[in-house]
């Protein structure tokens, strides 16, 4: 079986999603495993494989034109090195090059794709996966027969990567033109406002079921009394509740705090994305079937807004 | 310039979902459904092209239990025209089915832009944006915020992990997968809603077919929560000192 997996890197740094990739590209008894990395210049692509030993090539696209990440160039890259490779299996993380190219790369090459894939084995030339759907409240058991393509969230399969000795060799591809008109105005870095919240050792996050600011106050005296710091979820952000250097998750910060106490978040994937890793986890909520409760450590279903300030009292009158 | 938002509803995550007897689908009869979250930031994000750029904005939907409602809402937030596109029956609400429908009713609409949520909580087989780009042929940015019109041009913030952005140009045509409007959507007023109860909303007649071809197999099921957390019970106070106790054990709380 040949799998083909697309890198994801800043300047050459590879994204931890895709050693996963890789790993798990190696796990399913892959015959060869084939990386498309496309790069700024070539020594970016030297220093994506000097990091790649456990696999065969490095299929390179390095071009002016790749220094920044353009969604349909990098696609139409996609597409051309999965018709000339004609893989059995192609692997993307969930990042957003794996949202602007799964799909796109499914259409052109006429080939299944299954995406938010937290579990993956190969029996007889199926791809047999597990996926988070519906924010998490349930799984998709998905059996696709190969050649197929698929998504696989960032940090839900982590195996040991089989390192070789031998470096990958390096095969150059024509690079596509690009005829779609997308330029990079400006790259952003994070918005810091401050907080370091990858820092912070105790932290109390909301989410959604705040409803709006006025109840922060209840959120904010708890995080005070505990010496925490105030982190949101996605929602939260978007609503303009807590300013977007308070997100934690895929687009926010990965945060790894000693405590993790979270009121309101229903434990979407991409969430958990960004603070699965933290020592203690205890999760509120309202929803018996919140998918937190899978991740948590502690939890309880109950109404926030109730027992955080039965809490922060309790927390005060014996400090 | 031409904008056309395309609206979805979901169920609500906070319901409890049931499964259909053979397991391949969430059984839709008590459901409620909702605007697909990044679907309403979309709409939002349309109407403010509107009140800053002059776009014009068209809602489209798929024909569904709920749509009709759900377009007036859209028409009194202010956009300036809805349509619902009519399928004699949907087998399948997955974007990779419904994307050639989408498609053919924005070739017949001929937008400038077409703005959608980048992803529904169903999106097991890829999301709406790219799956609508690649029919057309347009270019496609997903896990957009913020967008603003220049010209013929959009400007568009991609976000990627880590808090990193860009800033992209993109010329027009385009489908763009958003993540976050400029602003939080607005409310609507019942008011509103209740002056349009009486209008119809029109049909858009396209004659494409769904993407029906079925690959491989599918079952839902509930997630296994029996190595999840411990469960604190009780009332409320029983809960506090449940967790009061757990912070004095694990030293965050003297």
């Amino acid at each position: 079986m040949k799998t083909l997996v697309y890198v994801d890197h800043v300047d050459g740094v590879i994204a931890d999603a895709t050693f996963e990739l890789v790993a798990l590209a190696q796990s399913v008894g892959s015959s060869s495993v084939e990386a498309l990395v496309c790069a700024g210049n070539e020594e970016i692509v030297e220093k994506v494989a000097a990091q790649l030993p456990g696999i065969e090539n490095v299929i390179a696209a390095s071009s002016s034109e790749f220094e920044n990440y353009l969604p349909n160039l990098h696609l139409q890259c996609l597409n051309e090195t999965i018709e000339l490779k004609n893989p059995d299996l192609v692997l993307l993380s969930y990042s957003t090059s794996g949202v602007d190219m799964g799909s796109g790369a499914a259409y052109a090459s006429n080939l299944p794709l299954v995406c938010y894939v937290t579990e993956m084995t190969i029996e007889a030339s199926e791809m047999v996966t597990a996926s988070q759907v519906y924010g998490g409240k349930l799984v998709a058991n998905v059996k696709t027969p190969l050649p197929a393509i698929a998504v696989v969230m960032p940090g839900a399969i982590k195996s040991d990567l089989a390192k070789k000795d031998t470096t990958p060799a390096i095969e150059t591809i024509t690079t596509p033109t690009d005829t779609t008109n997308i330029k990079v105005v400006e790259s952003l870095q994070p918005e810091s406002g401050g907080i370091d919240l990858t820092k912070a050792e105790r932290i109390v996050c909301i989410g959604r079921a705040l409803g709006g600011t006025e109840k922060l106050p209840i959120v904010e005296e708890l995080a005070n009394t505990l010496d925490a710091e105030v982190a949101g979820s996605r929602p939260v952000i978007d609503a303009g509740w807590l300013p977007k250097a308070r997100q934690v998750g895929k687009s926010g910060t990965k945060v790894k705090p000693k405590l993790y106490l979270m009121a309101g978040v229903s434990g979407a994937a991409e969430h958990l994305e960004g603070m699965s890793d933290s020592e203690l986890i205890i999760a509120l909520n309202s929803d018996e079937q919140a998918p937190i409760f899978s991740k948590a450590h502690y939890g309880a279903v109950c109404d926030m807004f109730h027992v955080l300030p039965v809490l922060t009292e309790r927390l005060q009158n014996n400090s | 310039m031409k904008v056309v938002v395309i609206l979805r509803l979901n169920p609500v995550l906070t319901d409890e979902l049931e499964l259909t007897e053979d397991e391949s689908d969430i059984d839709r009869e008590w459901i409620g459904l909702e605007i697909n979250q990044f679907d309403d930031q979309s709409l939002e994000q349309a109407i403010l092209l509107k009140e800053s750029s002059d776009a014009h904005v068209t809602a489209i939907a798929i024909k569904d239990e709920g749509v009709e409602r759900l377009l007036k809402t859209a028409l009194a937030k202010g956009v300036d025209q809805a349509l619902q596109i009519s399928l004699e029956e949907i087998e399948d609400r997955s974007s990779r089915a419904l994307a050639p429908m989408y498609a053919a009713a924005i070739r017949e609409l001929q937008p400038d832009v077409v703005i959608v949520g980048v992803l529904s909580t169903d999106d097991l087989f890829g999301e709406l944006a790219p799956y609508i780009a690649a029919d057309l042929g347009w270019s496609q940015a997903s896990a957009i915020s913020d967008f603003r019109i220049e010209a013929d041009k959009i400007i568009v913030r991609q976000e990627y992990s880590g808090g990193r952005a860009a800033l992209l140009e993109m010329a027009t045509p385009a489908v763009v997968g958003l993540q976050t409007a400029t602003q939080p959507p607005r409310y609507v007023a019942g008011s509103k809603l209740r002056d349009l109860l009486k209008v119809e909303i029109p049909n858009l007649s396209i004659d494409v077919a769904p993407n029906l071809e079925k690959v491989g197999s599918t079952e839902l099921a509930l997630p296994d929560l029996s190595e999840g957390a411990t469960m604190f019970e009780g009332d409320t106070d029983a809960i506090a000192e449940q967790i009061h106790s757990l912070l004095q054990e694990k030293g965050f709380a003297s």
